[in-house]
């Protein structure tokens, strides 16, 4: 049942390339970035231009397991998917890959504008070239400026609606840029070992549990400050102020937690476990509050 | 199962899952068409 030669992968694992969970986040910060732009596109090309996201990102899944399946063969987490698993040829996953970015990218020019689309395509690359390929086995830096990638949605989203740059897109691009490495460095934290079967040179492995508490801890201030600002800067209201000011609070609080823990392993890490939770959340309610505070004043 | 069967099964799966895409890309299309040439019904 596992030879993937003789059986065509099954639609399910086609699907799981996708990674559909990630998917969700990125489609939800990408329909934020269009739903806080000052004008909305018709409802079928924004549509259009959420569904080019999603599959954008898709492709990146895809992608990224494609070139990494010998790595996920080697780490717990990731062994169950489908090609370190043997349900599906590399070649395969490669071919769906590049077709369903390079169909993303096509049907986003198309349907909104090409500047969406030259957006759309280069995060596709910058995740899978820069990131992947280039960074993430190289540097433990690689979550820091690969976090660019996972940025690009709202800024995406922003132009399909209204076809240029603005500054509430661009600190949207670095309230994410900023998030990613708290948030990834809190989930390395308490699967490092891992990431060591794996030879990845993810900071917890390459400098430490310590320093990266530290630097989780230092990346969630200007993370912050960030995610305040577009309230002081008029580009939001008070209800976005408040609401973000609370959560990037409880995010600094969570993040200091993390910081006086001394715990070495999983079993002692319940903040950074909590951080990462958190963090989820923390970027769903507050671009959910963003677009709120956008419409109410309107 | 036989491996032949389950064969046939995944590509029966693949095969409807691809043309339900692919009516839906139609539709989509068409709708994408009428939103950019501003035709109002």
């Amino acid at each position: 049942m596992t030879n993937p030669a003789a059986l065509p992968a099954d639609w399910r694992d086609i699907l799981a390339l996708t990674k559909p969970r990630v998917m969700s986040l990125v489609v939800f910060s990408g329909l934020c970035g269009m739903l806080a732009a000052p004008q909305l596109p018709p409802l079928v090309l924004g549509f259009t231009a959420i569904l080019c996201i999603a599959l954008g990102a898709g492709a990146c899944g895809a992608l990224n397991q494609w070139y990494e399946a010998d790595i996920d063969a080697k780490m717990r987490r990731t062994a169950k998917r489908p090609l370190p698993d043997g349900r599906m040829d590399r070649q395969s996953a490669l071919h769906f890959g590049v077709g369903l970015g390079g169909f993303s990218v096509l049907l986003m020019g198309l349907a909104t504008n090409w500047f969406a689309a030259t957006l759309l395509a280069i995060s596709i690359l910058f995740y899978v070239l820069v990131y992947t390929v280039w960074l993430k086995p190289r540097t433990p830096q690689n979550i820091v400026i690969g976090g660019a990638a996972g940025a690009f949605p709202p800024l995406i989203g922003w132009v399909a609606a209204t076809g240029h740059f603005a500054f509430l897109p661009l600190l949207l691009f670095a309230i994410i840029f900023l998030w990613t490495p708290p948030h990834f460095w809190a989930l390395s934290l308490f699967v490092r070992s891992d990431y060591a079967a794996a030879g990845i040179p993810m900071l917890p492995v390459v400098a430490g549990v310590q320093n990266t508490r530290r630097q989780i801890f230092l990346y969630s201030l200007p993370m912050a400050v960030a995610a305040v600002a577009p309230w002081p800067l008029g580009l939001t209201g008070a209800v976005y102020g408040v609401a973000a000011s609370a959560l990037s609070l409880a995010f600094v609080f969570l993040a200091a937690q993390v910081l006086v823990n001394d715990a070495n392993e999983p079993a002692g890490m319940r903040p950074e476990k909590r951080l990462f939770g958190f963090s989820v959340l923390y970027l769903f309610v507050l671009f959910g509050v963003l677009v709120a505070d956008r419409w109410l004043a309107w | 199962m036989k491996l032949e069967e389950e064969i046939v099964r995944r590509q029966r799966a693949r095969a409807r899952i691809t043309a339900w895409l692919l009516g839906a890309f139609v539709v989509l299309l068409f709708f994408i068409t009428i939103a950019k040439t501003g035709i109002n019904w």
